[in-house]
């Protein structure tokens, strides 16, 4: 589904992910883990298409189609999504009318009916339903005056939305308490399908331990520097990132 | 994402729609302006002796004064000798149904329709057509309320007892330069009078569109609301293609008696000029009411999206006690637009209450100026105001710029006064388009939310128009 080789990018003049390869099937769920630098919201914006990165060589192939090439929207019809680490404040914007315009936006890229207001509405009570999100939150501007955790939890809302194919949740777990946090993973566990893939970026274990990964990858120094089981977020858990840094010094001195 | 500017760009060129021209057989007064040229436009309009009168007195006042130049607006030198001051139709039509097709054409073209049996039911209007109302819809209608609705030339003929009374009682002949040279010439706009205690059962609106070159419109509106009456009041404006400015210098009254409400509306969409500032219509209009009577509520509406150059505070005086005034606005520079708009709220009456809602939006080299004065009399015990004054920049290159003046002579007037100025930020761009939403509807999106305080205020046919013309006016803005 998405396969990403020797993928170089700069941004602002500084290399960031230095030949990053990475393939992700459908149905997989890939956990991202590193220090902080390493590069991980650096992958997340760069597949979702976040001007400002230069790519200086390698490519992304997302199905069929060279997803370097696409703008930002087409990536959001192909089927991939991006919760953000901070979602955006967007003041006098119903959330609802915002939702559905992005919706049939995708829909009519896709040449698929756009949704009606019926629809859209029966459409968004199931999610709802799914997710225990109140539905308040719908009836509120684009996350304006949503608390850390509201926020969250209209990224993932807008995922079960969207039901995107690829879904890459950017430090969805930065400051959220367990309540929020176990609510996020029933989210995305709720979402797991035998066609659908995620990319979970974290930088703690705790949230691998309610969606559990298929593979973990550590991100250090703009590269996956190793890829394990479940067992290696634990691992890192208990060294630390140091101690991969130390497992990679003969490798280094080597070249 | 060369190209894709270049199509945004052809998009853009193509998208002022109303810029057409109809093919009409016209009949002009020269260009020029003098007493005689006042005098046959007077008696072109059968016009009675006091009002030819009234207009030489506001030249030769306006001939005293000088051109006002403390906007924050680059405005080449107009020549009042150039233009000329009457275009009318040479057909002149009986009713309705006698109106030139070519006309009846124009006004379906710019989605007024003037069959009354047509999608427009339910708002009557009053089509000014160069320097002539044209026609006015549902009259028996509105007659049967009691309403008068009509152009302000049959006003001044068919009811000039009313129009003795009112007219320039809220903007005094010698008022400020453009109301002094629009009672001088005015040649058409409409005449409102809701009587006592009636609620007018439509909207009224009116749609100017000025047609002719070289041609100047000054229109006149008057809006009477007798005590506890009730009106909502929308007004529209086009104007063709052209590369030559064309001056458009309007005054709006309105009088609101004891516990009576006027809602005046306007979307307005003047020919903005092109993307380099070459022509355009010059707006220099003064509007006011005059909340006269107690309880009484003047609510201003408008959404500024047209002219090369915006110059207009449609203002309220407080004077009845407990009376309210209102203003909310969108103004919407891009390209080499400029505006300079505001308001004005004097309180003179006790526990008189003013909100004002202005939202700036900048694009492309657009210069966007409010200028407002909320002011405060002695007299006023217990006055009240809001100011939320709002300012959103798109691009590198506008500007938004904000003036406030506040006078208060009352020790416990209570003036708040916000501002913001933001910028439609890459992440909130970036935030839409990652949901699937395409680069001009993201700006549109956003745009929206910004301006939906005054959206919510528009009648709703209107609202949706509005929210039309900005996408329309803000095409290429980003890219």
């Amino acid at each position: 589904m998405l396969k990403i080789e020797n993928l170089h990018v700069r941004v602002a003049g500084k290399e960031i992910l230095k030949g990053l390869n990475l393939t992700v099937k459908p149905g997989e769920v890939h956990a991202i883990m590193g220090p902080n630098g390493a590069g991980k919201s650096t992958l997340g914006n760069v597949l979702a298409g976040r001007e400002g990165y230069e790519i200086t060589a390698g490519t992304v192939d997302f199905g069929d189609k060279d997803l370097l090439q696409l703008e930002p929207e087409e990536r959001a019809a192909e089927g991939l999504f991006l919760a953000f680490q901070y979602p955006v404040e967007i003041p006098g914007v119903n959330n609802t009318y915002f939702l559905k315009a992005a919706l049939n936006a995708q829909r009519k890229y896709r040449g698929e009916s756009e949704l009606d207001s019926m629809q859209f509405l029966k459409l968004v009570r199931e999610k709802l339903r799914v997710l225990h999100i109140s539905d308040e939150l719908l009836h509120r501007a684009v996350n304006a005056g949503f608390s850390g955790g509201e926020k969250k939890r209209n990224e993932i809302f807008q995922m079960a939305l969207l039901e995107p194919r690829l879904a890459i949740l950017d430090e969805t777990d930065s400051g959220l308490d367990i309540d929020a946090l176990k609510m996020v993973a029933e989210g995305v566990n709720h979402m797991r399908s035998a066609d659908r893939a995620f990319i979970v970026i974290t930088h703690y274990q705790r949230l691998l331990d309610y969606i559990v990964p298929d593979q973990v990858h550590v991100l250090a120094e703009g590269r996956i520097v190793e890829s394990g089981d479940k067992t290696l977020a634990l691992k890192l858990e208990e060294h630390g990132y140091a101690w991969i840094e130390q497992r990679r010094l003969p490798e280094h001195s080597a070249v | 994402m060369a190209t894709e500017r270049n199509d945004i760009e052809n998009a853009l060129n193509r998208r002022y729609e109303a810029g057409f021209v109809t093919d009409i057989e016209t009949e002009y007064l020269p260009p020029g302006l003098s007493e005689d040229v006042i005098r046959q436009l007077s008696a072109k309009k059968n016009e009675p002796q006091w009002m030819t009168d009234w207009r030489l007195k506001a030249y030769r006042h306006w001939l005293t004064m000088p051109v006002p130049e403390w906007a924050k607006l680059r405005i080449g030198p107009i020549d009042f000798q150039a233009i000329s001051y009457y275009a009318a139709p040479k057909a002149r039509p009986k009713s309705l149904d006698d109106v030139d097709p070519k006309l009846l054409e124009t006004y379906d073209k710019l989605g007024v329709p003037l069959h009354e049996r047509a999608k427009l039911a339910g708002v009557a209007v009053d089509a000014v057509f160069d320097s002539v109302s044209v026609g006015t819809t549902f009259r028996k209608e509105l007659a049967e309320a009691g309403v008068i609705f009509c152009s302000m030339s049959e006003a001044i003929r068919e009811h000039a007892e009313l129009v003795q009374q009112y007219l320039g009682s809220v903007v005094p002949v010698g008022d400020n330069y453009f109301a002094a040279l629009n009672s001088a010439v005015f040649s058409d706009g409409s005449f409102v009078f809701i009587p006592k205690g009636v609620r007018c059962p439509m909207e009224l609106s009116t749609y100017f569109r000025i047609n002719a070159m070289n041609t100047g419109q000054f229109e006149r509106t008057l809006i009477v609301a007798e005590d506890a009456s009730y009106v909502s009041y929308l007004e529209g404006c086009t104007a063709p293609q052209r590369d030559e400015n064309q001056l458009h210098a309007a005054v709006v009254e309105l009088v609101a008696l004891a516990d009576a409400q006027i809602k005046y509306s306007t979307v307005q969409n003047w020919y903005p000029g092109d993307e380099n500032g070459v022509g355009g219509i010059y707006n220099f209009v003064t509007k006011r009411g005059d909340c006269r009577g107690a309880r009484s509520k003047i609510s201003w509406t408008q959404v500024e999206t047209g002219s090369a150059i915006t110059w207009k505070y449609p203002s309220c005086v407080l004077r009845g006690d407990d009376s309210t005034g209102e203003f909310y606005s969108v103004a919407l520079t891009h390209h080499a637009q400029q505006a300079d708009t505001g308001t004005k709220m004097i309180h003179i009456g006790r526990n008189t209450k003013s909100k004002i809602i202005s939202k700036g939006i900048s694009a492309g080299r657009g210069q966007n100026s409010y200028r407002g004065l909320v002011k405060v009399e002695k007299s006023a015990e217990g006055a009240r105001n809001y100011t939320q004054c709002d300012s959103l920049l798109i691009g590198k290159k506008c500007g938004a710029h904000t003036f406030p003046y506040i006078e208060v002579k009352h020790p416990r007037a209570i003036v708040e006064h916000e501002a913001t100025t933001s910028k439609i930020s890459d992440d909130q761009l970036f935030y839409c388009r990652s949901r699937g939403l395409g680069e001009e509807d993201a700006v549109s999106m956003i745009v929206d939310g910004f301006c939906k305080q005054v959206f919510k205020e528009l009648p709703m046919e209107f609202a949706v128009e509005a929210k039309k013309l900005l996408e329309v006016s803000l095409e290429g803005a980003v890219g």
